[in-house]
């Protein structure tokens, strides 16, 4: 009867984003049981929303992550134009579109990076990270900020990005498609990469779906769950398919990030083609009163915005589940079986982003 | 590409609860989350489900100290969010199939959310 | 896989030199729109509290009678609410980010607005002549 320890991992470790907390029940070097903990970065932020007055928690529900910022905050202002019953006009729904696809290359370059880095690949998490630092650009020149964007608010959309701008966006889009074909080629075509994700944490298409995960998690096993073909923002007059692998495991993972990094290139090329001319946002008048669930498609899943307003300035709710907390039991599902060492790069092929998970 | 997304509220009672869930279940949908409101002094709660992009979802109201059935034995991954909820709000959830007894969400006052917490500010601002 | 392949890699990153900046010797790389702080006008300022109400920080205090316009700078979260809530032109957006510090102090400007004054109005029968 082989002897059963149990070693933490987290909240801090090298390879985690943000803090979570895992007990491992180990038999010698293989994980046989996980128990999750999270908490160690709850800040309350939906109680706020009694505080902050509805325009104002826009800003807010940006910063719930990092990451995935500008979703959020599309998130969000949809929820409450949807309550409010206002149109956003087509230039902002367009807008809107291009900064949450270029949100989507920002992220799964930022996840490839740390892939990288689990692996203990240092070279290809450096160089994906080089590659990132120009849409992190481009989302600089284009907004102000970096990594919290700030241009989403109820209505639409708060600033404008020039034509010219768009012309020298569509032009450098080439040479970035170039360079993350070579990226990917390394991350999916490499022996040794392979050898590593092959096979680690197989999860089936039925068990995925009844454990309720999300985005590309479930996408690699099979599951065509998309939300972006519900056609929120500019999505529905945008061609695009979603990537869906079979396999389950890590490797399958890793090909649909990486594919969607081209899915994402061409929406924004799409996007740039057809964009509308017209007003930027409407007025907004009146006060939030109903309810609604938004939900909009994360660079990790499905995100669901839960909005309820009573008629005052202030809402009454705001309940937000993010797609790592739905990702959450399939982790437990996928820990048991894999060895000790290879734990780090399970957990990170979820792409947790804790802080969204602990609102 | 674009489908008709379209969300629908039925308001179930606490007896129902099971049969609905395995209703739906039987039916394909997935889980999508199970989320807690406070209004007045009882507790809403959402189960929501979703299949080829038709959201459903059930309305539970509850008092405070209610026990409430888990859905955990129908769909696996809900422990995550009674859990949540139970840590949060305070809520007796029975028959989770991992209960964590109060330590998944590790908070320094204990039900932080519920409807009897001490002091009437639902935010302490500095 | 062709030959030479690591020895070309290698001689092309000694060529090209290190990929990132030397922050700070070298500033950092800004754009027209970065946000990086706000900055006061206190001649400008008519002491509305459009700023302060906007503020989703209330990062900003104003006492009308003293004339006393605070900013806390730990707290302002540059967002720029203030600067496009502001009627009068009285903040600014800057590129450049604040260097950190090492205690927490409220910044206080005074303000020095002085509205203009008005041309004295003259008696009905005195301008109604010619």
């Amino acid at each position: 009867m082989p002897e059963r320890i149990v070693v933490p991992f987290g909240p801090q470790h090298p390879v985690l984003p943000e803090p979570i907390h895992l007990d491992l029940v180990l038999e010698d070097e293989t994980v046989v049981e996980a128990v999750p903990s999270i908490g160690y970065i709850h800040r309350g932020l939906e109680q706020l929303v009694q505080k902050r007055e509805f325009p104002e928690y826009v800003y807010v529900a940006e910063r719930i992550c990092g990451i995935c910022s500008f979703m959020h905050a599309l998130c969000y202002c949809q929820g409450v134009e949807h309550i409010m019953g206002i149109e956003v006009p087509d230039r902002a729904r367009y807008l809107r579109t291009i900064w949450s696809e270029c949100s989507r290359l920002h992220s799964h370059l930022l996840w490839l990076g740390l892939f990288a880095d689990a692996m203990g690949f240092e070279n290809l998490f450096m160089r994906s990270w080089q590659l990132r630092e120009s849409v992190l650009d481009v989302l600089e020149d284009t907004t102000g900020g970096r990594v919290i964007q700030g241009t989403c608010k109820i209505g639409g959309v708060r600033r404008d990005i020039e034509p010219e701008k768009l012309g020298e966006m569509h032009r450098a889009l080439d040479s970035f498609e170039e360079k993350c074909r070579d990226l990917t080629d390394v991350f999916l075509n490499d022996e040794t990469v392979k050898y590593r994700l092959r096979g680690l944490g197989v999860v089936g298409k039925d068990a995925a779906y009844a454990l309720g995960a999300v985005g590309p998690t479930v996408r690699a096993s099979g599951v065509r769950v998309d939300l972006r073909e519900t056609g929120y923002a500019a999505y529905g007059d945008l061609d695009f398919r979603p990537v869906v692998e079979t396999t389950g495991d890590c490797y399958a993972r890793c090909a649909v990030r990486a594919g969607e990094l081209f899915t994402s290139i061409d929406l924004i090329r799409q996007a740039i083609d057809a964009m509308p001319d017209g007003p930027l946002d409407v007025k907004v008048k009146g006060m939030p009163d109903g309810e609604y669930f938004s939900r909009v498609e994360q660079p990790r899943g499905e995100v669901v915005h839960y909005l309820r307003g009573n008629g005052t300035k202030h809402l009454v709710r705001s309940r937000i589940r993010t797609p790592t907390l739905a990702n959450i039991p399939m982790l437990v599902k996928m820990l048991p079986g894999a060895q000790l060492a290879d734990v780090p790069v399970v957990v990170l092929s979820i792409d947790p982003c804790i802080s969204c998970t602990e609102r | 590409m674009r489908v008709n997304e379209e969300q629908t509220t039925i308001s179930v009672a606490l007896e129902d609860l099971t049969r609905e869930v395995e209703r739906l279940h039987a039916d394909g949908y997935r889980l999508v989350q199970i989320g807690c409101t406070d209004i007045g002094g009882s507790y809403e709660i959402n189960y929501s489900f979703d299949k080829d992009y038709r959201f459903r979802n059930l309305r539970l109201t509850v008092g405070p100290e209610t026990e409430v059935p888990s859905i955990s034995g129908t769909y696996w991954g809900a422990f995550v969010y009674e859990n949540e909820m139970h840590d949060l709000f305070g809520i007796p959830v029975t028959g989770i199939n991992i209960d964590f007894k109060g330590t998944f969400i590790r908070s320094a006052e204990k039900y932080p959310f519920s409807v009897t917490r001490r002091g009437g500010d639902p935010c302490r601002n500095a | 896989m062709g030959l030479f392949e690591m020895t070309k890699t290698v001689l092309r990153n000694l060529a090209g030199g290190p990929a990132t900046r030397r922050y700070p010797a070298v500033p950092a790389r800004t754009s027209p729109l970065t946000r990086g702080h706000v900055v006061f006008n206190p001649a400008a300022c008519r002491s509305c509290g459009l700023c302060s109400r906007r503020c989703p920080c209330e990062a900003i205090r104003i006492e009308k009678e003293a004339k006393i316009w605070e900013i806390d700078r730990l707290r302002c979260a540059a967002c720029g609410d203030c600067v496009e809530g502001c009627p009068f032109g009285g903040l600014t957006m800057e590129q450049t980010y604040l260097p950190p510090v090492v205690e927490h102090t409220v910044e206080r400007h005074t303000i020095t607005y002085v509205k203009p004054e008005k041309p004295a109005k003259k008696p009905a029968d005195e301008s109604a002549g010619a």
